[in-house]
């Protein structure tokens, strides 16, 4: 059979594909995207965007009751959204098998914190497997099925920046899909009333048993022994990382479940080895079992609960050994920005020139809060802007005169709608500014509620976002065009003095968008331009100072004519 | 074990790059692993990929000091990962110079080409820089400076031209399949 390159989250969806998957909503995030991207290029497999990570996984939720195999993916912070469905349906169970990818991001490439999803899988007691390559990802997905139909129970796969978005070889199959089995009516099991769960709370622990002893014997957790010496228990690309690090100078154990843990195995390991070693990012989620076991180890002593790891980390502080390389050259830095023509630049130009406060969220617009921009006080999760911004207004409610909640529109359907309903219920006076770039724009450009298509292409009613405010009571609904400069100036001014909730769609397409057209590049008229630096304050990449005047790359640029509007002197022209 | 890295700007096409490498090394029978960057740093950051291929490729990061080939799309990309490159390892870069946010800002300002070159040679001497985007542009494809800058690199690796080409038809999409293997050629008989 050939091997083929795939991504970690390409591998998953065939693994999914060839495990009979029939059903997948998900909500994008990084690093777990591109699973359902690539699993929706099946025409076998259902795969639709849902709003947010709780709808997605109570849609595959009522998949896996009506006998499909189901399956939802999401980033870390992703979980906490679902995790009340996620709870509950470990009591309740699944009649299709049901797997719900969860991707960690160690080291925050793409995420607002770095939690260990390890820690969901213990609480709710839903098992958890974690590929550390290509070839594990198929495989494990496929395993999932395997274990979710056998114990009744939702799998969850745990992936890392590094599995989900490094290419490795990967021995494809063919897919074969089991019947499906059709709707499971069985109250006792699904209606988690108190009397009801108190009966599954009991089945949840006989399986938590039976999966005790499976997770002793299955070929997903591998034993290689070479040097005894030194004897390392690792999962995912902790593993990757050690194996690279010390080769055949230790042994390992390659824990392919991370929960449930196997308490003999890990005893008869630590038994034939001199040292035992635990080699695991983020938490000491292994460490803290292997410890309470009464086995000695080392872990966190020898290494450290944040970011990443790697295998030079690993050999210096396991084996003393220092990397021969040489001092990185001190260059600066180069940090990400919004594209050049971006929609949302225009907003944070003024938010800046207004000098107001603002309670951001999440998404390519998190980079106003960037220099020169620096529009943005507030970012922690998603949909938080509102409901921070009437927290304030709550407190002081002057400061709603000086304070805007800006918002995707992704972000706004994804948790947005309830703050704003939290806001005219409860009376404040916020202003809401939700900019719409027709787009899920951050993780990659997905289709969403607002713009008209589905993830297979489809066509699909657009939500009104102005209509849904004022559906939610909000009189002081307008729009603006983020490139009208004097327009989201002067609206901003008026909707943040009116006491009353308002809100401000600003609307306009990503530049990205293969519908957008590509206007010619502006030039600078370098006897014109008197250096007044005003057109940098745009934060704009396309645009430098060079010797004798600004210049613009014209292979950057895409003619939005933002910059035009802010030069004095008019140096800055179309050709 | 061979180990390359490819250094960019988001939006560069690293990934594309990366996907090359990754077909080459399959085609030879190698074990690969190819690291890629999703993202917020694809929004105009520093962005690094990472090629590997040997036996068998435990890590898909390739730690620093054991870098073969640095392929850099960008100046300050060469200068900013030059450290990761074993003592007298490959670098391959475009000398095109974009302006990151500091720079633009006026908080850190662009080194010259002297100073990245002064900096790149503490670590090797074997190291060639083409003026990748104008190669591109000649052949029709402004975006196609990566595909030149593997030109180059294929000139300097023993590795056959067919296996080069090959991997750029499974990778390119059709449309831009031309324009790119000129590219490639522009790149690998730049003298
Ligand atoms: C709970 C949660 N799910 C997913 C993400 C990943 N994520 C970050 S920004 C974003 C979408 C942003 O889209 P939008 O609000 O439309 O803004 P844009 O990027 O288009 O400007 C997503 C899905 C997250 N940070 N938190
Ligand atoms: S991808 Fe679109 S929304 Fe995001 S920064 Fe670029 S232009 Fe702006
Ligand atoms: S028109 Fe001006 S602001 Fe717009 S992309 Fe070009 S240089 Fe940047």
């Amino acid at each position: 059979m050939d091997k083929k390159l795939f991504i970690g989250n390409g591998a998953v969806a065939r693994g999914l594909w060839e495990a009979g998957c029939r059903f997948i909503s998900s909500y994008p995030g990084t690093p777990s995207t591109e699973i359902t991207e690539v699993a929706a290029e099946y025409p076998e497999i259902y795969a639709e965007w849902a709003p947010n990570e709780k709808v997605a996984v109570e849609s595959a939720i009522g998949a896996s009751l009506a006998g499909a195999r189901a399956f939802s993916a999401m980033k870390h912070v992703g979980l906490n959204v679902a995790a009340d469905p996620v709870f509950t349906v470990s009591y309740s169970g699944v009649n299709g098998g049901l797997v719900i990818a969860v991707a960690d991001d160690q080291g925050m490439h793409s995420s607002q914190n770095e939690q260990d999803s390890r820690n969901y899988a213990k609480a709710s007691k839903i098992p958890m497997l974690e590929p550390a390559d290509s070839a594990d990802c198929r495989a494990f997905a496929m395993a999932a099925y395997e274990i979710s139909e056998k114990f009744d129970t939702p799998v969850f796969l745990r992936l890392t920046t590094r599995v989900a978005h490094s290419q490795g070889l990967v021995e494809c199959g063919e897919r074969s899909e089991p019947a499906c089995k059709g709707f499971d009516k069985n109250p006792r099991k699904y209606v988690m009333n108190p009397g009801n769960a108190k009966a599954r709370r009991v089945v949840v622990a006989e399986r938590e048993k039976a999966l005790d002893e499976f997770v002793e014997t299955t070929p997903l957790n591998r034993v290689e022994y070479f040097d005894k010496k030194i004897g390392v228990i690792a999962a995912g690309v902790a593993y990757e990382y050690a194996r690279e690090a010390f080769g055949e100078r230790a042994s390992y154990l390659k824990l392919g479940i991370v929960y449930p843990l196997p308490s003999a195995l890990i005893r008869e390991f630590a038994a034939n080895v001199d040292e035992l070693i635990i080699v695991e990012e983020l938490d000491g989620f292994i460490e803290q079992h292997v410890r309470a076991l009464g086995v000695k180890c080392r872990g966190k002593e020898l290494f450290t609960y944040i970011g990443e790891y790697s295998a030079n980390m690993l050999r210096e502080r396991v084996l003393g050994e220092k990397p021969e390389a040489a001092a990185p050259a001190a260059a600066p830095a180069r940090p990400p920005v919004l594209c050049p023509g971006c929609p949302h630049r225009g907003v944070f130009y003024v938010l800046h020139k207004l000098g107001v406060n603002v309670c951001g969220d999440i998404g390519c617009y998190t980079l106003g809060a960037a220099d020169p921009l620096t529009a943005m006080d507030t970012t922690i999760c998603m949909g938080a802007s509102i409901g921070i911004a009437h927290g304030m207004d709550k407190i002081d409610s002057s400061l709603s005169r000086k304070t805007v909640a800006v918002i995707g529109d992704s972000t706004f359907m994804h948790s947005g709608l309830t703050g704003l309903l939290n806001v005219v219920y409860n009376g404040s006076t916020a202003t809401v500014m939700i900019l719409d770039n027709s787009i899920t724009a951050m993780t990659g450009h997905q289709q969403n509620p607002a713009t008209a298509l589905t993830l297979k292409g489809d066509p699909a009613p657009a939500l009104d976002l102005a209509g849904v405010c004022r559906a939610l009571g909000v009189k002081r609904v307008r729009e603006v065009d983020p490139f009208d400069l004097a327009a989201v100036e002067s609206a901003l001014k008026e909707e943040l003095a009116a006491e009353e909730p308002s809100v401000i769609v600003a609307k306009r397409p990503c530049a990205l968008l293969k519908t957008v057209e590509r206007k010619p590049p502006l030039v600078i008229d370098a006897a014109k331009c008197v250096k007044c630096k005003q057109c940098l304050k745009l934060g704009c990449p396309a645009i430098s100072l060079a010797a004798e005047s600004m210049v613009i790359d014209h292979t950057l640029c895409t003619g939005c004519g933002l910059c035009e509007k802010v030069c004095k002197p008019g140096a800055i022209v179309r050709r | 074990m061979y180990n390359v890295i490819i250094a960019g700007v988001g939006g560069q096409g690293s990934l594309l790059a990366s996907r090359i490498f990754g077909n080459v090394f399959l085609s030879l029978g190698y074990d690969v692993k190819v690291s890629e960057v999703h993202g917020m740093s694809q929004r105009g950051g520093s962005v690094i990929t990472y090629v590997r291929a040997g036996e068998r490729v435990a890590s898909p990061l390739v730690s620093d000091g054991e870098c073969d080939l640095l392929l850099a799309l960008e100046e300050l990309e060469a200068l900013r990962w030059a450290h990761t490159l074993k003592k007298g390892g490959k670098l391959v870069a475009s000398s095109q110079r974009i302006a990151p946010m500091p720079v633009i800002t006026g908080a850190a300002s662009y080194p010259t080409h002297e100073q990245v070159t002064a900096e790149i040679e503490k670590v090797t001497s074997d190291y060639l820089f083409l003026p990748a985007e104008e190669l591109a542009e000649q052949a029709g494809i402004a975006r196609a400076s990566n595909v030149a800058l593997i030109g180059g690199v294929s000139a300097k690796l023993d590795i056959d031209e067919k296996v080069w080409l090959d991997a750029l038809h499974a990778t390119v999409p059709q449309r831009f399949l031309e324009a790119n293997l000129k590219a490639f050629e522009l790149g690998r008989n730049y003298k």
